[in-house]
């Protein structure tokens, strides 16, 4: 770990966030705040041979401003999120992005990825580890069930999926669409170690990814879709929605606000 | 050409880059291979789309993954993961279907893959290598390890006469000269049509040629002056017209302004009478066997 995570690092990131999707004007905001400090305690764990996959493509705004704020992506960068002659895409890219292994986006997808990562170093006797940060509605997707029976059968104990549980999914909640609960249970069928916890309580995470097993794991991180903006916190419509230009000021003092930062102080 | 896939797999095991994964297939044929390398060799079990997703998880970190399964089971149930996985990262992994076209006859409609290669080639970046003769197998594997590039190997069985000297893999082959028209075949279909057409007099014997590799890359000057010089050229292969070599050959020659005085098309066309059979019964069902072919060649079918 390079340095402590603060509560002043992560709004910014989400401030920087916001930013982003304002300037492009795009959607998908909702699904990136669930998913940001998951994602950015993640990297915040990953040591040398560590990967990340993002196997839930669509939350891409919250990997780049990550890497943004690790300085692996600058601000120039970041400017050209969603325009022609980007290589951010709405969804991670094959290639060309540092820390994006795969274009991700299609759900399935990343775990049985991970998988392969993680049965390499298995082969070789390497001892990095694999992340995989997948959303609840993503569990409808039959590959992921594939991938799990072959991550426990062949002992991935390198591997750890981070579940991104803010219940919130296309076209309503995970329990009206395809209901999973409780998909910990589920998992722990399946010979998963399983661990639940606040996914924005970033401390209670980093304790649970730390905790070592001999099987793969699974973190279920119940979150809240826009989380930290009160508009958008629980909203399926954020799954979509745009910001205006009110509705992002509003955002950003709320984010402000809620983490100290004076509106002078750089976002 | 199972068991030649299995030996020249087992000839290159040594490699210490290569992995084997099996969606649960290759019993009495594979343990060779499985007892070569040992914990290289991953029965993947009965899916599919998380074999290949795992396949390109390790071709990423520089393994050479191979895939195997009966041919409909290595590219169609995983399409979109040879499709994001596989192809749009330009990552090495070889699949390897056995059993292409009608190549599992009676076991019916879904364990044949009559749009295989047509489907593998639509996403761009993999090379498709279809061996005729069982020594073409080894080849074809030397070459693909010898490119880091997507593949797919359609694997069938090797019809030729015992006694035909089987020429080197090559992309093209010309396997009998005749002056009676040409004849292009892609795969094994090829083997029963060597009998077939070598005795005939020279003016009724066709020129055979034989497509091993796509995407057609190139046309020989000796293919394009045998086509040019034949009244009829009967495109053969047992996979559907969409995506196929016929598609792509009458593509090339008018692209290159090859001249072709009649072109025909003989390809896989499903199950035309709703009943299944061997191999040759769905050849023949679809005008593909020898005797239907060398109709097609001289005007009377």
């Amino acid at each position: 770990m390079d340095r402590v995570l603060s509560t002043a690092d992560r709004a910014r990131a989400k401030l920087r966030l916001l930013q982003m999707h304002f300037e492009a004007g795009v959607g998908h905001i909702g699904g990136n705040l669930s998913a940001l400090d998951l994602v950015m305690a993640i990297h915040h764990l990953l040591g040398d041979g560590d990967e990340f996959v993002l196997s839930k493509g669509h939350s891409a705004g919250s990997l780049y401003v990550t890497l943004w704020s690790r300085g692996e992506l600058d601000d120039d960068a970041l400017r050209t999120f969603h325009r022609d002659d980007t290589l951010l895409a709405a969804h991670p890219p094959p290639a060309g992005v540092p820390g994006v292994p795969f274009a991700t986006g299609s759900l399935g997808h990343g775990l049985p990825l991970s998988c392969g990562l993680a049965l390499s170093r298995k082969l070789r006797g390497e001892s990095g580890r694999v992340w995989c940060l997948m959303s609840d509605g993503e569990w409808n997707e039959g590959s992921n069930w594939e991938a799990v029976i072959f991550g426990r059968h062949q002992h991935l104990d390198n591997l750890t999926i981070v579940v991104d549980l803010n219940g919130l999914q296309g076209f309503g909640t995970t329990a009206e669409v395809a209901d999973l609960h409780p998909l910990a249970t589920k998992l722990r069928d399946f010979g998963w170690e399983v661990d639940e916890v606040d996914g924005h309580d970033v401390a209670a995470f980093l304790a649970a990814a730390q905790r070592r097993c001999d099987v793969p794991r699974a973190i279920l991180a119940s979150t809240v879709k826009g989380k930290g903006v009160s508009f958008m916190e629980g909203k399926v419509e954020w799954h979509y929605l745009p910001l205006t230009a009110e509705l992002y000021a509003q955002a950003v003092r709320e984010v402000r606000a809620a983490a100290g930062l004076s509106d002078t102080n750089e976002a | 050409m199972r068991t030649a896939f299995c030996s020249a797999m087992v000839g290159v095991a040594t490699r210490p880059e290569l992995v084997f994964l099996t969606g649960d297939l290759g019993f009495m044929a594979l343990e060779p291979l499985r007892d070569s390398l040992g914990a290289r060799f991953i029965n993947a079990g009965v899916a599919e789309q998380n074999m290949i997703g795992v396949a390109a998880g390790l071709a990423r970190c520089g393994w050479r993954p191979w895939a195997y399964s009966i041919a409909p089971f290595i590219y169609a149930r995983p399409y979109e993961q040879l499709r994001n996985d596989v192809a749009m990262h330009g990552l090495p992994v070889t699949m390897v279907g056995n059993g292409g076209g009608y190549g599992y006859g009676v076991m019916g409609a879904t364990h044949h893959a009559l749009e295989d290669y047509g489907a593998v080639l639509a996403l761009g970046g993999i090379r498709v290598m279809v061996p005729a003769f069982e020594p073409d197998v080894a080849q074809a594997v030397g070459q693909i390890l010898d490119r880091s590039q997507p593949a797919y190997l359609r694997l069938g069985l090797d019809e030729a006469p015992k006694a035909f000297a089987r020429p080197p893999f090559a992309p093209w082959r010309r396997l009998v000269v005749g002056r009676g028209g040409t004849i292009v075949v892609c795969g094994p279909l090829v083997g029963g049509l060597i009998g077939a057409v070598r005795d005939l007099p020279e003016e009724r014997r066709p020129n055979l040629w034989l497509v091993s590799e796509l995407p057609i890359i190139d046309l020989p000057a000796e293919f394009v002056a045998d086509v040019e010089a034949s009244a009829r050229v009967v495109v053969a292969e047992e996979h559907v017209a969409t995506g196929g070599v016929g598609e792509r050959l009458a593509r090339e020659f008018l692209l290159r302004g090859v001249t072709v005085r009649r072109f025909l098309h003989r390809c896989a066309v499903g199950y035309p009478t709703g009943r299944y059979g061997s191999q040759a019964f769905h050849r023949r069902e679809c005008g593909l066997d020898a005797a239907s072919l060398l109709a097609a060649l001289d005007g009377s079918s």
